[in-house]
């Protein structure tokens, strides 16, 4: 259970070009569900989503996680926390150019320390679920756009998160694919893992799969629809 | 949070943060060797200039090493004067004193050539008589040195064109010339002492510079007991207020302080070029590409810390200087042991027309290499500081705003 | 002063690491005046960022005034031919009236820094940074050190003059210098001296053991720890030296690092090094073990560090036992 009390995120504060990202959000998120955020470019969905995934602090409010509050915490272990609970899936793959495949797979737990003989096995096991393991050894950017996505999908799993974050999953993939992605997230689903997207996508928004769609404008919530 | 599940094998987090800074080394590695190759040369120029101006001084001290204890000149008038030998008794009967002999040399200055040798009347007599421990200044053949011919050494034969049976003219006091054969080259392990010296015949340097029988430049000393050294050089002042011993002890210093002092600023100068390269590696360091700073948002947002990202870019400086470095140091002991330091011998030794040719023994010590490092990594190192730090707080969320567009 | 490039890179290396402490501290004390971890401000997080540099600039600190400890010794060695009486680094350093100084200020601040160290990793175990206060204090309290070091080995090197024979006159150098500090060291009874030695190491293993295995004792394992460093220094001179040299009459405590002695002086150093500022860090943490976003993790950590002390004050103890019973001479 994820919960925001009265959340503000304001950038540039005190100066000409002040901008309030985010003006008091309160909002509880279920474990095991899919929630949407819904709302045009520009709304605060991606600040949103960098909260709740422990990726930045907010300005001012608090938020809990499972009952215990991170808001106040420092980088060092909001990342630990971060690295463990979440995973994230960016609006691009963001799988970085010039690595292998696997290698890419692999980046999060680096610094976890965990054996690498281990690791490698989880990485090709994850990227054999997703049906991408031929392309173990080939370096990314020979990847098509659906494989890269697989396989930043399988890079957020690897360290084995609750919860999963996606940022615009579907702008850059064809219907089809689309499609795909929706039934991953039904799997995921399906796992017991707590789910949030942030898309306008209405192939998403209308999904049956997903259990409430949170309508956000201007840093607020306009209203929640499950 | 759990400390123990923190602290869960640090070795292995330094391995995987290695591995994916080799790989990513690898993958900008144009980038990279501009400032490899210049960091190389930096410590290749260093190095050379430490291990050329330390071999030398070690080759000197060996050199020295084989002359004797004590040279006791005569003053005149603070100047240096022929020492009549009447006055070696008086220096004998010191206590302590094991042998004394006079020396004949002095410089020659070749006008034809614009060349200054160095002229010795070698002490031919003794040398088969007193086997020393150390190691001789020059080997020849003492039977070639017969009256009316010399031995040369190499620069002046090199400078001269000359080989065995030509013969050089000499202008002595009174102008008239004397011609003298050359009767041999010499031989010798250290070019650097051997290259401009003449060896002549006692008879001839005299009549060259007319020197009388009762004198000699200077007289070498002997001691017992190479610790009474200082007493014995204090009582013959005491003995022959009108001389001046000097100790070899004395000159050893002032060779280690003269070639450390060029040493040091061969260094002062170069430091410019240090400085240069420090400010190259600040920039190189700050100025990251669009393509590195994506790539540390994205290692951010998939779950590293700002210190996971020092920790690879320490790995990074680590792994490039090391290369840097010893790359640099290999190439110099190249060049310094093994070409001669070809590229800047005049600016360490002086210009000489007659020049040595000669290759030094290697020499390199733990405390050349540690200076040298301290010279080189350690300012690259303070550098790349604040410009690794600023890469490292990039916020995760940078990668969040990527949307491909 | 002598321009060699030995000197170069020990004034280099001190004014680099007095730079890095001046400037950690310039950021340390912002963080002391507007620190607030309440805050979620853009201010709060910039210094939150701002203590990443910090603690990197002073791990960098803490190992160029390690490397540098052994230059300056080096380098002493290195001139030692350029003054008349000075047989190795122990004659060198003894040329000025800094030469000494600097030395053991350079020990001194090598401790602060890794002392610092310590805390800092001890401050980021808990979320709420605990010791932040304590933390940049001491990091300004280090700043005059560092100062008073870089001025002394200034002094020191521009101080040093090549007993040199000039072109006028070559009068002869022959002032023997008499060793100040080393001397009193020196005549220190060596049996009594080798007992000091062993029984106050026995009390610090087995106070240390004790404080690893029962959590209690560790202010005592800390204040003997200190002690047992300079014990240990004053040992080295007294009665270790000699039976690595194999010569009772050789004290000098810097030509045990050189290679005629295979290096065992690093070892030792290092060890010793390590002992002493784990030791203290030991002393210095337990007063926080209370503070409730560090349990259990600090208690974890002074233990760890405690262990480390002890383990390497136990090394030490073995090596130097190992090179008198190997040693060839007899007292």
């Amino acid at each position: 259970m994820i919960e925001l009390i009265n959340v503000k995120k304001v950038f540039n504060a005190g100066r000409p070009s002040e901008f309030t990202a985010l003006g008091g959000i309160s909002l509880n998120i279920e474990d095991r569900k899919v929630t949407v955020l819904k709302g045009p470019s520009g709304s605060g969905k991606t600040t949103l989503l960098c909260i709740i995934g422990c990726m930045s602090r907010p300005t001012a409010g608090r938020v809990r996680l499972d009952g215990r509050e991170i808001s106040g915490l420092p980088e060092r272990f909001l990342t630990d926390i971060r690295r463990k609970g979440f995973g994230f899936i960016f609006q691009v793959p963001n799988l970085i150019r010039g690595m292998s495949v696997l290698e890419n797979v692999m980046l999060p737990a680096y610094p976890l320390g965990e054996p690498h003989a281990r690791l490698k096995e989880r990485a090709i096991r994850g990227l054999n679920d997703f049906h991408v393991s031929t392309k173990a050894t080939s370096k990314v950017e020979w990847l098509s756009g659906g494989e890269a996505q697989r396989v930043a999908i399988v890079r957020a799993l690897i360290n084995d998160p609750d919860v999963i974050i996606a940022d615009e999953p579907t702008a850059h993939l064809d219907t089809h694919l689309s499609y795909l992605f929706m039934e991953i997230v039904e799997n995921f689903k399906k796992e017991g893992k707590t789910v949030i997207i942030a898309s306008h996508d209405p192939l998403v928004c209308e999904s049956r799969i997903v259990d409430s769609v949170i309508n956000m404008r201007d840093g607020r919530i306009e209203g929640e629809s499950s | 949070m759990d400390y123990e599940t923190q602290m869960r094998s640090p070795i292995e987090r330094q391995r995987g943060i290695i591995d994916f800074t080799l790989s990513s080394l690898m993958r900008r590695k144009v980038k990279n060797v501009g400032l490899l190759c210049l960091y190389a040369l930096i410590v290749f120029i260093l190095a050379s200039a430490i291990f050329f101006t330390s071999s030398i001084k070690k080759e000197a001290s060996l050199i020295l090493r084989g002359t004797p204890e004590i040279i006791v000149q005569k003053m005149a008038a603070g100047r240096h004067d022929l020492f009549p030998l009447r006055d070696m008794e008086a220096v004998k009967n010191v206590r302590g004193v094991a042998a004394v002999e006079g020396r004949l040399w002095g410089y020659y200055f070749d006008d034809r050539l614009g060349a200054n040798y160095t002229l010795i009347v070698p002490p031919a007599a003794r040398s088969s008589a007193e086997p020393s421990e150390a190691r001789p200044l020059f080997w020849f053949n003492a039977a070639a040195l017969e009256p009316g011919t010399i031995v040369i050494g190499e620069g002046v034969a090199r400078v001269g064109k000359l080989s065995k049976g030509d013969s050089i003219a000499f202008t002595a006091y009174d102008g008239s010339t004397i011609d003298l054969k050359v009767a041999d080259t010499l031989s010798s392990k250290s070019e650097l002492v051997s290259s401009d010296l003449i060896l002549i015949g006692e008879e001839d340097f005299r009549k060259l510079f007319d020197i009388g029988k009762d004198y000699a430049t200077d007289i070498t000393v002997e001691v017992k007991n190479p610790r009474e050294i200082p007493t014995v050089a204090s009582k013959i002042t005491r003995v022959l207020p009108d001389t001046r011993p000097i100790v070899r002890d004395e000159i050893l210093r002032t060779y280690d302080s003269i070639f450390n002092w060029r040493g040091g600023m061969m260094i002062v100068i170069l430091s410019a070029a240090i400085l240069a390269f420090v400010i190259f590696a600040w920039d190189k360091a700050s100025g990251l590409s669009a393509e590195e700073r994506q790539e540390i948002g994205i290692l951010k947002a998939v779950g590293w810390e700002t210190s996971d990202v020092i920790l690879m870019k320490f790995w990074e400086g680590a792994i490039v200087s090391l290369t840097a470095y010893f790359a640099g140091v290999i190439l110099a002991y190249v060049h310094v042991f093994l070409t001669g330091s070809l590229i800047f011998e005049p600016a360490l030794k002086g210009w000489s027309v007659l020049y040595p040719h000669f290759s030094l023994t290697p020499f390199i010590s733990a405390e050349q290499l540690i200076t040298l490092f301290f010279l080189t990594v350690v300012p690259y190192t303070i550098a790349t500081i604040v410009p690794t730090w600023r890469a490292a707080i990039i916020d995760p969320d940078a990668a969040m705003r990527q949307t491909g567009e | 002063m002598i321009l060699h490039p030995e000197v170069i890179a020990n004034l280099l290396a001190s004014y680099a690491a007095t730079f890095m402490v001046i400037y950690a501290t310039f950021y340390g004390v912002q963080i002391l005046r507007r620190w607030d971890i309440r805050s979620g401000d853009e201010l709060q997080l910039a210094l939150e960022r701002k203590t990443y540099l910090i603690s990197t600039v002073l791990t960098y600190v803490f190992a160029l005034q390690l490397f540098s400890i052994f230059l300056y010794v080096f380098t002493a060695d290195a001139l030692c031919p350029l003054f008349v009486g000075a047989m190795c680094a122990a004659g060198t350093l003894n040329v000025n009236a800094f030469g000494y100084p600097t030395l053991l200020i350079k020990i001194l601040t090598f401790m602060l820094a890794g002392l610092w160290l310590i805390l800092n990793h001890a401050d980021n175990q808990g979320y709420d940074y605990p010791l932040i206060k304590k933390k940049y204090s001491l990091l300004a309290f280090i700043v005059p050190f560092m100062i008073l070091e870089t001025i002394l080995e200034s002094a020191y090197f521009l101080g040093l003059k090549a007993d040199v024979i000039t072109s006028c006159c070559g009068s002869l150098f022959s002032i023997e210098r008499e060793a100040g500090l080393g001397f009193i060291l020196v005549s220190l009874p060596e049996r009594a001296m080798a007992w000091i030695f062993y029984v106050s190491m026995l009390c610090t293993l087995t106070c240390g053991i004790f404080f690893y295995r029962r959590g209690r004792g560790g202010y005592l394992y800390s204040i003997l720890s200190a002690m047992m460093f300079v014990v240990s220094i004053i040992s080295i001179v007294s009665f270790i030296s000699p039976y690595v040299y194999e010569l009772p009459t050789h004290h000098c405590p810097f030509c045990i690092v050189m290679r005629e002695y295979h290096y065992i002086g690093y070892f030792l150093y290092m060890l010793l090094f390590t002992a002493a500022v784990c030791g203290i860090g030991t002393g210095a943490l337990l007063p926080f073990r209370g503070v409730q976003s560090l349990t259990p993790a600090l208690g974890i950590f002074i233990r760890r560090l405690a262990i480390a002390s002890t383990g390497s004050y136990a090394a030490f103890t073995a090596i130097v036992t190992c090179e008198i019973a190997s040693s060839n001479l007899m007292m």
